[in-house]
């Protein structure tokens, strides 16, 4: 996987988001969120839960791994609420939301992701006012990019 | 047991450029001019510095530097990781690196151009030295996002307030107004300022964020015995300490079990285990803000209040000249200079000559810490 940044897309509202950038270990990751899956990195020793996805357990030092599919439940467990100077394509957007999210299944887990009114509407599409930390959500996925999904997150009492 | 650091090494010697939000000259024309007047001031000749420690995001590297000041043979050369992580491991390296008969003269420095050269966060064509791939495309861009994720949990966890926030603000701009190197040197701030300043990354305000600036700094290392030799009063390195908490991440420090414990934690058991003194018994405090909330969270790490106690620390004036903890008494990165935090190294040593714009009467010991969310280092420094 390459470990330049892939080029960005000029098609579409996202035009020009930032795409991510896997690494042999986060690569997984999204080849299943691009299949519509959120998984996690599992030790296949002992069965610790890991992320970021890493190529040795830290608690038993195992090398084998599996990838665990999540519930895609959560809570928010903080968030932030960016405002200009940003890069062009997120100030258009902005101020939006990025929460951290507790997963359910896995509270030590936590994935950082936009909190959004529908899976594809706007970054800003959910008005930070209405956020709380506990808040209870659940995951939905975007295809930012020809091929690229990220995983987003939506409130579970809109 | 081998030797030990304990005060084996003083600092005999800062050097600066002024600050600006711009600069004319390169990066490496202001670490030069900053390390010839840290050796001026140390009252050492060039050729004596055998030595160099840097922190990585140092354009300048110690081959040009050495050459162009007219450094003799180099005999120890260091780099420390994670930014403005690196600033206090420069002096421990150096101190190490003396009291083991390494090296004689040692300098550390930092040289940026963050006020009118590029900042980081808009590289959007190399991988940036964070997990990015689990942050970016989120809109997680810049260290303020990164670091307001950490803030607003510790808000809920612990009651902070914005009002916490302002204390640290106004502690550092009311001691820049008093430093007339400072870039807020004759701009005062209220909270009503504060209170209605535009958002930067919610909880985050403009007046939370450090300034972007341009400027060099320097510091001289020797060991002890020199001390007697020396211009100055000299400033022992009493402890020093690197902090990389178990299971950390970079700046982003969501995925612990505890993100709200950082690298302060860990670096401080350290320091205070080598040190002859406790929290109760600093005198003034150079803790690195990058961003308000790293006050509180440092506070908390270093040990001069309890866990979720740092916001209400701040409180009654306890960070302004006469109050419990007299911080960053330069202005700091909020509000002297953001130097990657290199300037709180030299108003440590400022404090303990006795020669701060902001002085503390008789302060005789300083604790100067480097980055809270990454990577950290720190020193005790004593008269
Ligand atoms: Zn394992």
């Amino acid at each position: 996987m390459s470990t330049s940044m892939m080029p960005a897309t000029d098609n579409g509202p996202d035009e020009r988001l930032l795409l991510p950038v896997p690494d042999d270990d986060g690569a997984p990751f999204w080849a299943y969120a691009a299949r519509h899956e959120l998984r996690v990195q599992s030790c296949a020793a002992c069965g610790e839960l890991r992320f970021p996805p890493r190529p040795c357990c830290p608690h038993c030092q195992s090398f084998d791994h599996r990838w665990r599919r999540m519930s895609g439940r959560g809570r928010v467990w903080s968030y932030v609420v960016p405002h200009p100077p940003l890069l062009p394509a997120y100030a258009a957007q902005a101020p939006y939301t990025v929460v951290v999210v507790e997963l359910a299944d896995a509270p030590r887990i936590r994935l950082a992701g936009n909190l959004v009114a529908a899976p594809d509407a706007a970054l800003n599409s959910v008005d930070p006012g209405r956020v709380r930390i506990g808040a209870a959500v659940k995951v939905a996925f975007h295809e930012q990019a020809p091929g690229v999904t990220v995983p987003r997150w939506l409130l579970e009492r809109p | 047991m081998g030797a030990t650091l304990k005060d084996a090494a003083v600092i005999a010697g800062t050097g600066r450029t002024a600050f600006a939000k711009r600069l004319p000259e390169s990066e490496r024309a202001l670490a030069c001019r900053a390390i010839v007047a840290a050796l001026d001031d140390a009252g050492i000749a060039p050729s004596e510095v055998d030595a160099f420690a840097s922190y990585t995001m140092e354009e300048t590297d110690e081959v040009e530097v050495a050459k162009a000041i007219g450094a003799g043979d180099v005999t120890f050369f260091a780099k420390a990781g994670y930014g403005g992580g690196g600033s206090c491991a420069t002096v421990a390296h150096l101190a190490a690196a003396i009291a083991t008969g390494q090296a004689s003269v040692g300098v550390a420095w930092r040289s940026r151009k963050r006020g009118s050269g590029p900042r980081p966060w808009r590289n959007t064509a190399v991988q940036l030295p964070t997990p990015a791939q689990w942050t970016r495309p989120f809109g997680l861009l810049r260290p303020a996002d990164e670091i307001g994720i950490l803030a607003r949990r510790y808000m809920h966890e612990y009651g902070a307030t914005r009002d916490h926030f302002f204390n640290v603000a106004l502690a550092c701009r009311n001691r820049a107004n008093q430093n007339p190197a400072a870039i807020m040197y004759d701009r005062p701030l209220t909270r009503e300022m504060y209170m209605t300043s535009r958002w930067i990354s919610e909880p985050l305000c403009l007046f939370d964020n450090c300034l972007e600036t341009d400027g060099a700094l320097a510091c001289v290392v020797v060991a002890a015995e020199r001390a007697r030799d020396l211009r100055h009063r000299p400033v022992y390195v009493h402890s020093v300490a690197q902090g990389l908490p178990a299971q950390h991440h970079g700046m982003v420090n969501y995925w612990t079990d505890d993100p709200l414990t950082g690298p302060a934690w860990t670096a401080a058991r350290q320091l205070w285990k080598q040190a002859d003194f406790g929290p109760e018994d600093v005198d003034v405090a150079q803790i690195y803000d990058a961003f308000t909330p790293l006050i509180p969270l440092s506070l908390e790490g270093y040990g001069f209040c309890g866990r979720g106690e740092g916001a209400a620390f701040t409180e009654g004036g306890a960070l302004e000249t006469g109050g419990r903890l007299p911080l960053n008494t330069s202005g700091g990165g909020l509000s002297e200079a953001y130097v990657h935090g290199f300037n709180l190294i030299t108003e440590g040593v400022r404090q303990l000559r006795g020669t701060s714009t902001a002085q503390v009467p008789d302060a005789a010991t300083c604790l100067v810490t480097a980055g809270e969310g990454v990577p950290t280092s720190a020193l005790l420094l004593r008269s």
